[in-house]
């Protein structure tokens, strides 16, 4: 390791950060999806009649326990063996989404039964349907609720976006491969960069939600962590 | 002298409130000692400086004419020989009866574990808890967790125990149980300290008691004397409060 | 479509490499983050600087991912000299990694003992290190077991990493047969019950370790 091979590195960074964006792209994709599946996923445990409930709970139990590199090479490989091309990005979506969405339903799941029984009968008292109750006043406070739990998957999600990197998506790890394999000294230098620069983006990520925490807190409505 | 123990001009400040302002006063051997006064007085504060549980910023105390405040004082030794009872019992959550009583033994007095395990029986039987030894402390009643921490400081053979509140956390129908023990210890001739707001115990088994409010000492004397002509107002105003309070006649 | 029994003793082998591997990695974080979890809790005054270094351990192993670590241990550290095979390549960066984590649960545990465990313990004459060890220790343990569990499903299903550097574990070999044959669907499907099962199995033992060392009003059990 020596002091050039870490100016050549510096030199490469903007192709190091074009992999990056490869890598915020997938996590934005793969967060949007896990949100809204996860969270119909978590409506549909709480409210939802119980062999309707049971399939949703069947369904983040798969893939909470099937490995995220197992569920990549399906997604990317099974659609192909129908005859159906999916790109490695979109499988990556879909695969790191889907996974994602059976902890933050699970993150919802939580957040919706700790808000108490007296706001769904209030709202209903009121002469608010189930859903409109449900929307209007049981999500506005399980999502605040959710904040601090959602934050740990983000960091989370964030760093398994490298993992796309198997079905040869083009993102950060595969740039910095791509350097080294021209020149193995630079292994070291380039990957402790990356390791940097995830580095930066969890402070960054985590200062976010801080502050979009603070932002919509409500006296009485805490998290207890 | 033959001081047991000496305690003086102990001084405690957290920040800018100060706890303890030159606290004095001795203990012989054999004798019991009740400290009373309001809440925050710092009587908690002054037990935990005696065993240095809390560091005191000011003051000496001798044990046996050892100084525990000595800088280089094996501390960990001094407090073995100090018994300490807390108002929240402090048992060992993970551990029996008997290995509460016994882990002292074990680890502290390096015991074998055939004599720790027979001193430990010996001293739950002498709280009345020899039936207890495997339970947990949860599931325990106060008073008899209390008798448990009871037991585990008299297994360390002390020279003096503390007792911090020791009744405080019972309900009343508990409170009997745990200041039979106590007083059956005072008749034994164990030398103790006792912060409480027991009046009836105060009275019956305490060879001196001690008023304190503000973090000092206003006013010390036998039971007959505080209780029939305080010297001092405060100390008056006080066992009136308390009095009502517990619904004894002072 | 149809699986071929003659790939089982091929899968059972890097099953087994897979549980080898989660196994130590595991042992290995649970040493390393005790100390850490320790020296975060307990590092004041002149050993102020190892809780430093502790706190500056935990933030990089947490803030970067697991695969960026495994890239730095077997193809970075070879330039200045330092060379594993993939097998301790991929322990090593599990087990640095799953230790950061484990110090993070370790840590809550200790502060979740209550300070008068720590007192009573000193009032008996034990010294600092002494409480730690016989009061503080056993009951912190016992509370960091169900996050402790969670860790060691997650590092199971992460191990699935090493076949990237090559380490022939249940998903290195899945992959190669799959590649072979070009039977990625059942292959892949395949390990998916696999590890699905691992688990689960793995949740049922856990269970009954943590009823075993239950103590009444320790943890979530409650009281009585
Ligand atoms: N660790 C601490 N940090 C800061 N202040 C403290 C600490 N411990 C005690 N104090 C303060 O010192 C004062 C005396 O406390 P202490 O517990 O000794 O009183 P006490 O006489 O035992 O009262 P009580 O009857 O309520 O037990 C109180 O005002 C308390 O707030
Ligand atoms: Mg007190």
């Amino acid at each position: 390791m020596t002091v050039e091979s870490w100016i050549q590195v510096w030199y490469a960074l903007p192709v190091l950060l074009r992999g990056l964006l490869v890598n915020l792209e997938l996590l934005l994709g793969l967060l949007a999806l896990g949100l809204v599946v996860g969270m119909a996923v978590a409506l549909v445990e709480v409210y939802a009649p119980r062999p309707v409930a049971a399939a949703a709970v069947a369904y983040e139990w798969f893939f909470r326990g099937v490995p995220e590199l197992v569920l990549l090479f399906l997604f990317y490989f099974g659609p192909d063996q129908f005859g159906v091309q999916i790109s490695a990005f979109t499988a990556a979506v879909l695969a790191l989404g889907f996974r994602s969405s059976a902890y933050q339903s699970q993150i919802f799941r939580g957040a919706i039964q700790a808000i108490p029984a007296g706001q769904m009968l209030a709202a209903r008292s009121l002469g608010m349907g189930r859903l409109r109750a449900i929307w209007h006043v049981v999500l506005p406070q399980a999502l605040r609720l959710s904040l601090a739990g959602w934050s740990n998957e983000f960091s989370s999600v964030l760093k398994d976006t490298t993992l796309a990197y198997g079905i040869g998506v083009v993102e950060v790890m595969r740039q910095a491969r791509y350097l080294t394999a021209r020149n193995f000294r630079l292994a070291l230098p380039a990957f402790i960069a990356v390791a940097f620069l995830f580095l930066i983006l969890t402070y960054l990520g985590n200062w976010t939600i801080g502050l979009v925490e603070r932002r919509l807190r409500i006296p009485g409505l805490e998290v207890r962590r | 002298m033959g001081q047991l123990l000496v305690v003086e001009g102990v001084c405690k400040r957290y920040g800018a409130e100060e706890v303890l302002c030159g606290v004095s006063f001795s203990l012989e051997k054999g004798e019991t000692k009740v400290i009373i006064g309001p809440s925050g007085t710092g009587k908690s504060t002054l037990l935990r400086c005696i065993n240095r549980l809390t560091e005191p910023d000011r003051g000496r105390v001798w044990l046996e004419g050892m100084e525990v405040t000595a800088p280089h004082a094996n501390i960990n030794k001094i407090r073995s020989q100090i018994g300490f009872v807390f108002q929240d019992f402090n048992l060992f959550t993970h551990l029996t009866a008997l290995d509460n009583v016994r882990l002292g033994l074990l680890k502290v007095k390096k015991m074998g574990r055939k004599e720790a395990t027979e001193r430990a029986q010996a001293e739950l039987a002498r709280v009345g808890l020899a039936g207890k030894a495997d339970a947990y402390p949860a599931q325990l009643s106060g008073g008899q967790q209390q008798r448990v921490s009871i037991a585990r400081a008299l297994a360390m053979d002390p020279k003096l125990i503390l007792f911090d509140e020791p009744t405080s956390a019972l309900d009343p129908e508990l409170i009997g149980e745990v200041l039979g023990v106590m007083v059956k210890l005072a008749h034994e001739g164990m030398t103790m300290l006792v912060v409480t707001h027991e009046m009836g115990f105060a009275r019956s088994v305490a060879d001196e008691i001690v008023f304190m409010e503000r973090g000092v000492i206003v006013e010390q004397g036998p039971p007959e004397k505080l209780f029939r002509a305080p010297a001092h107002p405060r100390t008056a105003e006080f066992l009136r409060k308390i009095s009502e309070l517990y619904g004894e006649a002072a | 479509m149809g699986l071929d029994w003659a790939w089982l003793p091929q899968l059972a082998h890097g099953l087994k490499i897979t549980m080898e591997l989660t196994a130590a990695c595991m042992a290995m974080g649970a040493a390393l983050g005790i100390v850490l979890a320790l020296l975060r809790v307990y590092a004041r005054g002149p050993f102020l600087p190892l809780f430093w270094l502790a706190s500056a351990y935990v933030q990089f192993f947490r803030g970067t991912p697991l695969l960026v670590q495994l890239m730095i241990i077997h193809f970075g550290l070879p330039s200045v000299g330092i060379r594993f095979t993939p097998f301790l390549s991929g322990l090593i960066a599990m087990g640095l990694n799953t230790a950061a984590y484990q110090a993070e649960y370790f840590r809550g545990a200790i502060q979740a003992v209550k300070a008068g465990q720590m007192l009573a313990a000193r009032s008996l004459g034990m010294t600092r290190v002494a409480a730690i060890r016989h009061v503080v220790l056993p009951q912190a343990l016992r509370l960091a077991l169900p996050p402790w569990s969670n860790e060691l499903i997650y590092m199971l299903k992460y191990s699935t990493i090493v076949y990237m550097i090559g380490v022939m574990d249940l998903m290195g070999v899945a992959r190669t047969i799959a590649a072979r044959n070009f039977r990625f669907l059942e292959l892949f499907s395949l390990a998916a019950v696999i590890y699905l099962g691992i688990v689960l199995l793995l949740t049922f033992a856990l269970r009954w370790v943590e009823r075993r060392i239950r103590v009444p009003g320790l943890g979530s059990a409650g009281r009585g």
